[in-house]
This record gives structure tokens, C-alpha cells and sequence, in this order.
């Protein structure tokens, strides 16, 4: 004889429960988390990099450093006196809860303001594991083309941040913005978007400034 | 390829849910905006569940497909990849309404 269970449970229920339990420790403690997606070669790092630069002496920060073709490796980081650790995905595609929760106590948090968590380059796996972060942010590039919201719905329905990047190629790449946003409009109505260039600089102050509002050393001070 | 901690996460539910009884069939409902590939899944299920009580069970996946719905003329369509635009009135304004499940719906067991 056969019965049936009824048990209507999401699937990846268990790795949201962990992210939740992150989450708290970073509030906590006072610090924000963002987790940082994107497919290989949208220039993550490059990205990463720059808005570190312009964060310095404005905020304290550590990073988690999840791809694993990633340039800033945690030596590097650590040589420039930035407080990382390396997730060995161990061949996985996407970052999940459990390891960011093995991961954060390795970073000196007491003391930082923000996280930045590189997660590995893909536009399909990480859209589905909440790791506990504060901002989930999405980088698509110019070059990836303006039909990516069409093909990878997932990835653009679960963030709060949009960065277009590389936009100083727009003038040698055919990319309809009109279109582009208009996909992500749909998908995520009302979601931040800044479209910056990070190797000319072009729109990374707002984005900065907008995070550094987000942030606010204060709430750190009130703990 | 995500897959194998699908397939990890789907197997934790289902032994906990089945308590002490041997388990038939795991009723799986995934939207189109869910990427999972049931094969896969399948694969790893039948490495995963082996010297457990859900050992030779079956995946039954539901697939839901994707559906969008006109917040103009409340036409309801699934979408065809290149736009989102509504086919009936071409109004951009739509949402997702289906698609996004991803859920473990029910266990059978003995």
C-alpha cells in the first residue's frame, strides 16, 4: 500500500534557513554583505577592484573571494592589506549559505563595515542560493549582449542592483538599452540600476556614493 | 550543474518527511524559470539515495511552464525568449505569474 506525504517544501529550503542565520551574524555585528554576480568576463573583478579603491578610508571592508578564475587572489588581497579569504568552491558553479557561514568567521568582522563576496562567474547557479547577504548585485556587460534578461530571467529577478558595465563600448557594440531595460523592467520592477565604465571611471561615483549611504559607518558605531 | 546540491537538498527533505518508511516516489514541482535538468537530477538521485530508505525511488517532476501576465489587458501568455512584450495588446507592462516553483510536493511511501 501506497500513501502519500503531502510536504510542499521548497527545495533549497535548507540553504535559505543557513543564509538567514548569516544574515543575522552580519547584523549583528554590524556589517553588510554584498554578494556580487556575474557571467565569466563581465568584468567583476575590474569592477570589484575600483569600487575598492574608491571606498578606501570611507569604509572598512573584507572580501570573500568565491570565482575561481579570479584574478584578485586572496595573497594579492591580503599584500594590500585588505582582509580576504578564498571559498574553494571545490568545481561548483554558484556559492551557497554553508560556505559563506565557513567562510565569514576567517574575516575579522568586528572591525569591518562591508563584505564583498565575488561569487563564481555564471548567469544561472547563483540566482538560485541565497547566500545571506544584504545586496544581491548583478553586473552584465555590453559586450554579453541586450537580449540576457530574455534568456536568464532567473539571474535578473533576485536582485537589488543592476550595474551595466562596460558601457564605454557602447559606441562599438550593438546593444539596445531601450530593449535591454526593458527586459529587466518586467523581471524587477524598480531595481537600481547604474550603468558605469570601471575602466574610465564613468558612473562609479554614484554607484560609490549610493553604497556608502547604504552602508553607513554609523550603524557600526550604534552596536 | 548545480544539480548534485539540488539532488542533496531533495533527498534531506524526503527522509525526513518519511520518517521510518520505505519511499516509493518523490513528486517534484519545478517551474520553467527554475533551471534544473531533470536528467541530471535523475542521475545523481539514483548515486545519492542508494543505502537509503528512498534507494530505487523515482522523481516525478511537474514542470511547470512560464507564464506572464498583461498588466494592461490581463492577457495571460507564456513567453516565446526574445520579448516580454504582451501578444495581444504589446504592452511591456506584464509579470511573471508562473514558472519560479521549485518545491518538493509531496513523498509516496509503503
Amino acid at each position: 500500500m501506497t500513501t502519500r506525504i503531502p510536504v510542499v517544501e521548497n527545495i533549497l529550503s535548507a540553504n535559505d534557513r543557513i543564509a538567514q542565520r548569516n544574515r543575522e551574524m552580519l547584523d549583528q555585528l554590524g556589517v553588510w554583505g554584498i554578494n556580487i554576480m556575474a557571467s565569466p568576463g563581465a568584468g567583476k573583478t575590474t569592477f570589484i577592484l575600483k569600487t575598492l579603491e574608491a571606498l578606501h578610508e570611507r569604509l572598512k571592508f573584507g572580501v570573500v573571494e568565491g570565482d575561481l578564475a579570479s584574478s584578485i587572489d586572496t595573497e594579492k588581497a591580503i599584500a594590500a592589506g585588505l582582509p580576504a579569504v578564498q571559498i574553494n568552491t571545490g568545481g561548483e558553479c554558484h556559492l551557497d549559505a554553508v560556505m559563506l557561514a565557513d567562510a565569514l568567521p576567517e574575516l575579522p568582522l568586528k572591525d569591518l563595515d562591508l563584505v564583498i563576496v565575488e561569487n563564481v562567474g555564471n548567469l544561472i547557479c547563483p540566482a538560485n542560493f541565497q547566500i545571506g547577504t544584504h545586496l544581491n548585485v548583478l553586473i552584465a556587460s555590453i559586450p554579453e549582449g541586450d537580449d540576457k534578461p530574455y534568456k536568464y530571467p532567473g539571474m535578473y529577478r533576485g536582485v537589488q542592483v543592476l550595474i551595466i558595465s562596460k558601457v564605454d563600448l557602447l559606441p562599438y557594440v550593438p546593444f539596445n538599452m531601450e530593449y535591454f531595460k526593458k527586459g529587466v523592467e518586467v523581471l524587477n520592477p524598480g531595481v537600481m540600476v547604474f550603468p558605469v565604465s570601471a575602466k574610465t571611471g564613468e558612473g562609479m561615483e554614484s554607484w560609490v556614493d549610493w553604497l556608502v549611504k547604504k552602508v553607513d559607518p554609523k550603524n557600526k558605531e550604534s552596536q | 550543474m548545480h544539480e548534485l546540491s539540488v539532488t542533496q537538498s531533495v533527498l534531506d527533505i524526503a527522509l525526513k518527511n518519511a520518517g521510518t518508511r520505505k519511499i516509493k516516489q518523490i513528486n517534484l514541482v519545478v517551474g520553467q524559470f527554475s533551471s534544473i535538468v531533470d536528467d541530471s537530477v535523475q542521475f545523481y538521485w539514483d548515486i545519492i539515495s542508494k543505502e537509503t530508505l528512498a534507494e530505487g525511488s523515482l522523481l516525478h517532476f511537474e514542470r511547470i511552464p512560464g507564464e506572464m501576465t498583461c498588466q494592461n489587458c490581463e492577457y495571460v501568455f507564456r513567453p516565446t525568449g526574445d520579448t516580454f512584450d504582451c501578444p495581444s495588446c504589446s504592452s511591456p507592462f506584464v509579470k511573471i505569474t508562473k514558472g519560479e516553483e521549485f518545491q518538493v510536493e509531496s513523498i509516496d511511501v509503503e
